[in-house]
């Protein structure tokens, strides 16, 4: 290469990188970004972006949640064991594969949680709500979340949810719908059987002390210590 | 006195002859029959092979639709059908001979599908749509029937319909038909091309395109004469655009390739499916074989043109205007495009028609509910919409609305924030 071109091209360069990268970002606008992000852009309305709802509203943060225990809650909406009209909407027409792809999705999601929420509840609330967690209530044949839920009650994979970083009110709004039969799992449906178990107060309790917890580490354990004491069909479906 | 007495008697027996007139006259309609019933000899196909089709015409129909419930066993009814009359709840269709159609014949199955009577002889609610069914031919009927009985039985009774009075009486249907139905088999054209023929056969029969896709009266019959001119489905709040103006849905200037596609994979370069046609290709016409894609979309694109109904054009405000404007820009913008250009899989909003014609029920539904196209083969990862019905106010979708309606070259009419409240 000659010495004049060569000093055009490094007189140049600059340019030409420029319009480089102004090319790339014109193709960027023009198409949006393939993935899953991208397209599930509908659940960051509700959900967070990310799926990362905070704990002050009503609505759960997904994010990070196992993936069979995503999955088996898509199809419970869809197939009328929650009941959501907006989730029903969504979910409709959507292949099982798609499903288990948007359950994975969110599932691999790793981001920070916010600080807890109900960490000025009375004492005798959160102790109530914190034996009932880790020891559960023999006399009446409750067992401990964390025996299903996890030592750390962060989940268990694959299908285990973690009962930490939600908001206050969807805790007590889904161990309601339990004990009235309107969120039911695949049978023997145990969730439902033990929330019965449960007076009002105990459920408000148990509420109260999951979201008064600081959540550090997210993610769900590999497997439980000891095997269940309750049968539960919320394996993966 | 004597007289008076005298002219009331005769007032009433007049009455009651032009009553029982009528009433001949109704039975009579309903009565009245375009072919016989009766058992058909065996077409040369195997009891598989006519199951097998029985199984691809009862996916085409989309019976699953309603006789399946949510969450429900195949076909074991149960589903409520919400009409503005009243509930109809569809029945159970499996084989099992106590509460399904296991005790039936394909006679039987024939006068459900042809007549819209049951094996009993009961009138049957046309939220069943017997009214487009009647066209279906009998080796197509005998099909579906063998299909049904191959599937798994499910003993469940079929719960009451909960219609109000008077349209929960036999009565009351038995006048309907009278003025609105009457069994009719589809009746080729021998002027139109074979492919033409199988178009329509599909889309005014097994399709029942119509059931959404044509207006209804004020007792809920479609109105046949008016053709597939659109019209808002009962209690869904959406409407159905018409297919015969092309200001609306109609296809008559897409190359048939492009409509084959829609149908198919639930997505072209213009749009895609939500809501209740998410639904149809969903379940029914991305089943279709090439063969019959290609016939309904023939069809489809030859329908006589049909203007839309000119309306008013309310005009926007000013302050609607910007509003909107700032909201689109906020909300919209990054996926649909600063000029609603459209990127991608986000379709363009400039010069597209759910945004443009004369009703603004999808536009604003679609903005409320958001919603995902239905997976398909060809589109199996589909984007999704978000929902904003949470986040905004019935003024500001409006303004939306609105603004999208009357920027980039679009012109149509204002959307007025009771509009919104209505669709919610």
């Amino acid at each position: 290469m000659s010495s004049a071109a060569s000093s055009f091209v490094s007189r140049h360069l600059a340019w030409w990188l420029l319009a480089l990268v102004l090319c790339q970002t014109t193709a960027w606008a023009a198409e949006p970004p393939n993935t899953m992000g991208q397209r599930m852009q509908a659940c960051a309305a509700c959900h967070g972006q990310e799926g990362r709802a905070t704990n002050s509203g009503y609505l759960p943060r997904i994010a990070g949640k196992p993936a069979g225990y995503l999955y088996n809650q898509l199809i419970n909406f869809r197939d009328g064991r929650r009941q959501n009209a907006t989730m029903a909407y969504l979910l409709d027409h959507m292949s099982d594969q798609y499903l288990k792809e948007i359950a994975n999705h969110f599932a691999s999601l790793d981001l920070p949680y916010p600080p807890a929420q109900t960490t000025k509840a009375p004492s005798v609330t959160l102790a109530r709500g914190e034996q009932l967690v880790r020891h559960g209530d023999a006399t009446r044949g409750v067992p401990a979340c964390a025996s299903c839920h996890g030592a750390a009650m962060t989940g268990v994979a694959p299908a285990m949810p973690g009962l930490l970083g939600l908001p206050h009110d969807y805790l007590l709004g889904q161990l309601g719908a339990w004990r009235a039969g309107m969120r039911r799992a695949a049978s023997p449906d145990c969730m439902g059987e033990i929330t019965r178990r449960l007076s009002p107060q105990d459920v408000v309790a148990v509420a109260t002390w999951l979201s008064s917890q600081p959540v550090k580490l997210g993610l769900p354990a590999v497997s439980l210590p000891a095997k269940p004491t309750m049968e539960c069909g919320s394996g993966i479906q | 006195m004597n007289t008076m007495r005298f002219t009331w008697a005769k007032s009433l027996a007049l009455i009651m002859l032009v009553g029982m007139g009528g009433w001949v006259l109704v039975v009579s309609m309903n009565g009245q029959d375009a072919s016989p019933i009766g058992e058909r000899p065996p077409t040369e196909l195997s009891a598989s092979q006519v199951a097998q089709r029985g199984a691809y015409l009862v996916q085409v129909g989309n019976c699953a639709a309603c006789h399946t419930a949510r969450g429900g066993l195949p076909f074991a009814g149960g589903k409520s059908i919400d009409t503005p009359f009243g509930a109809v709840v569809a029945s159970n269709i499996t084989p099992d001979k106590l509460t399904g159609i296991g005790a039936w014949t394909a006679a039987d199955f024939w006068q459900a599908m042809h007549h819209g009577r049951s094996k009993d002889g009961r009138l049957l609610y046309p939220a069943f749509p017997y009214t487009e069914y009647t066209r279906i031919t009998r080796d197509d009927t005998n099909a579906m029937f063998a299909y049904l009985l191959s599937v798994q039985p499910v003993q469940q009774a079929n719960r009451p319909h909960a219609l109000r009075f008077p349209y929960n009486t036999q009565a009351a249907l038995a006048v309907w038909r009278a003025l609105f139905f009457s069994p009719e088999p589809f009746a080729p054209l021998m002027t139109e091309s074979d492919e033409w023929n199988r178009g329509a056969y599909l889309v005014k029969g097994l399709g029942h395109c119509q059931a959404c896709h044509a207006p209804r009266n004020m007792f809920g019959a479609t109105q046949s004469k008016l053709g597939l001119s659109g019209g808002l489905i009962p209690m869904q709040n959406w409407y159905a655009p018409a297919l015969s103006s092309p200001a609306e849905a109609g296809l008559q200037d897409w190359p048939t390739e492009e409509i084959m596609q829609l149908l198919k994979t639930g997505k072209t370069a213009k749009g895609s499916t939500l809501g209740p046609m998410a639904e149809v290709v969903f379940s029914s016409t991305q089943h279709l074989n090439d063969r019959d894609l290609r016939a309904m979309a023939h069809y489809l694109k030859e329908l006589p043109r049909q203007e839309s109904a000119k309306e008013d054009r309310k005009p926007a405000t000013p302050e609607s205007q910007q509003l909107g404007q700032s909201l689109y820009e906020d909300q919209c913008a990054s996926c649909h495009g600063d000029k609603g250009e459209g990127r991608g899989d986000y379709p363009a909003l400039a010069g597209n028609r759910t945004v443009i014609m004369h009703s603004s029920v999808n536009l604003v539904r679609i903005t409320l509910s958001g919603g995902f196209a239905p997976t398909t083969e060809g589109n199996p990862r589909p984007y999704g919409m978000p929902p904003f019905g949470h986040t905004l106010s019935d003024t500001e979708v409006a303004a939306i609305a609105t603004y999208v309606r009357n920027a980039w070259g679009n012109k149509a009419g204002a959307v007025m924030p009771l509009d919104v409240q209505k669709t919610r």
